[in-house]
């Protein structure tokens, strides 16, 4: 990669005063940094004491059954109890999903960076791609599994093509934004080909390129949790199906934190790498 | 005192680089331009020479190619005897609005040739310059945490860091406030007087070309032609209230007058 993208962006975010990156402006938001005050903090755990107090207290109150919806101590004890049993399925949905969407952002990037140098290749291709991003990728997952079993082939298989078609649409609206004064730059001082397209076009479609990263991960993992669901004897979609078959709700509800909580982080680690590589964009 | 300058006394009348015949057509969606038209001009080594003219009248096309960042449909242009038709080591180009790299900082924008040619980058010129326009301890900073004066120093730095023997210059200071662009056109008189590089300006402010220049070349439009070459023998340094004197006024009506009397 090129070395620009390890730009250190120290003076922007550090003052909390900076435009928000051009993804994830509700982030930034809760992570402002160090302008955030102590009572900001206060307020937000007060909100989140409540809000979770407040749902404990009304399921208690109006005796809703634990079979449609059990209250949150119910659901972090599950949490508990259940943790034993959980992780190995944690680790097999976060390694499908790692799997699949590298295999998919990969050949998503490369090819939006190579069809966006030949506008009449991208004429061509576009229509199949949008096909891909709008095609629910879960419906192949029966076909994939009648070739591939039940395995996690079918899985990484539709993780990629769910995530990739998302990663290459977004790059390549990056690599079209382009500036020809800068690539006039670049050649005035005698650069190839190669190295206008790592000093000026990548850093360029940077900011889209973390979008459909983003994006692209965050289709990845719903894709990966739908084809266990479907077609899968493992993972944490497997267990949301076995779980509310045994109508075991509290259990459920835990691997439903659990999938949320891959969800937020998916999301901040890609606001916080956006942030650094992309805050140059006001 | 930045780089060898060269004795401006003996190569008063050596050519640095020639256009010769240049012609450029091309194919818009509203038909065929013809932006040059049988240019040619001899520019003399260690000469600060302006382009002066209306806009459309083919004065970038001309720098451009004169870059190796265009080619030509007729004619050439030739560094010495060396044909220009890609983008030489000798030759610096200088952009509008700066064209700093926004994701990179003012010392990382000032690296990028050295980058390009892989080469390490020349930190003690770097840093003589930089304390020159006066942007010594802004390293770390953002193109746009800087003013744009700043901005298009930071940019006259990052040229001549590779050390080039000419500069190309497409109206760097247009976007520039009036203030700012005094303070800018002298800045590089000084730099010319103090490195003796041969100098190509663009510019369609006749008072600026007038101020910088030791010869105009001013062009008219569709097709882009010489209209006059017109000697500016002003002593140096001029000051800025130069500007306000009779003589510099008088000069500045006589080319306005050129250009407002050619039948287009």
């Amino acid at each position: 990669m090129d070395s620009a993208l390890q730009d250190k962006i120290p003076t922007f975010g550090a003052k909390g005063q900076k435009a928000d990156v051009s993804l994830g402006g509700g982030m930034s938001s809760l992570m402002s940094g160090p302008s955030r005050s102590a009572f900001e903090i206060f307020i937000i755990i007060m909100v989140a004491v409540v809000i979770i107090g407040g749902t404990e207290l009304a399921i208690r109150l109006l005796e809703v059954p634990l079979y449609i919806f059990p209250p949150p101590s119910a659901i972090g004890m599950a949490l508990v109890t259940e943790w034993p049993f959980l992780w190995p399925h944690l680790v097999t949905t976060l390694c499908e999903l790692l799997i699949g969407f590298s295999i998919g952002a990969s050949v998503g990037f490369v090819l939006a960076a190579v069809i966006t140098q030949f506008p009449f290749a991208e004429k061509i291709i576009t229509p199949y791609i949008l096909l891909l991003v709008t095609t629910p990728m879960l419906a192949l997952v029966p076909l994939l599994v009648l070739r591939f079993g039940f395995g996690w082939e079918p899985r990484i298989i539709a993780v990629a093509l769910a995530s990739g078609p998302m990663v290459m649409i977004n790059s390549a609206t990056g690599f079209r934004r382009v500036d020809l004064a800068k690539i006039a730059l670049a050649r005035s001082f005698g650069a190839s080909t190669f190295q206008i397209f790592t000093k000026i076009r990548i850093p360029m479609a940077m900011p889209m390129i973390m979008v459909g990263l983003m994006v692209g991960s965050i289709f990845g993992l719903l894709t990966t949790v739908g084809a266990e669901m479907v077609g899968g004897a493992e993972g944490l979609g497997n267990r949301l199906n076995y779980y509310s078959s045994m109508i075991r709700m509290p259990q459920f509800f835990a691997v439903i934190t659990l999938l949320a909580v891959i969800g937020i982080s998916i999301y901040v680690i890609f606001f916080l790498i956006g942030k650094k590589w992309t805050s140059w964009e006001s | 005192m930045l780089a060898a300058s060269g004795s401006s006394v003996d190569a008063q009348n050596s050519v640095k680089m020639t256009v010769d015949g240049a012609s450029k057509f091309y194919q818009t969606r509203s038909g065929g331009v013809h932006a040059l038209d049988d240019v040619s001009i001899k520019v003399r080594e260690g000469e600060f020479l302006c382009l002066l003219g209306p806009s459309g009248c083919g004065k970038s096309t001309l720098l451009w190619s004169m870059a190796g960042l265009h080619g030509l449909s007729g004619g050439e242009i030739r560094l010495g005897s060396e044909k220009i038709t890609k983008p030489h080591p000798e030759i610096a180009m200088i952009f509008q609005e700066a064209n700093l790299l926004p994701w990179r900082n003012l010392a990382r924008n000032i690296e990028l040739p050295f980058e390009i040619k892989k080469q390490d980058p020349d930190r003690e010129r770097i840093n003589k310059l930089l304390k020159r326009v006066g942007l010594e301890g802004f390293e770390t900073k953002y193109p746009r945490e800087l003013s744009g004066g700043m901005q298009q120093r930071a940019s006259i730095v990052r040229s001549l860091a590779v050390n080039p023997s000419v500069l190309l210059m497409d109206e760097p200071f247009g976007a520039l406030d009036a203030f700012t662009r005094d303070e800018m056109n002298l800045l590089i008189q000084e730099i010319w007087m103090e490195t003796g590089k041969t100098i190509i300006f663009i510019t369609h402010s006749i008072s600026e070309a007038v101020f910088l220049a030791d010869r105009i070349v001013v062009m008219s439009a569709r097709p882009g032609r010489i209209a006059n070459i017109v000697d500016v023998d002003l002593p140096r340094p001029r000051p800025v209230k130069i500007q306000t004197t009779p003589d510099f006024l008088d000069r500045v009506e006589a080319i306005k007058a050129m250009i407002d009397h050619r039948p287009s």
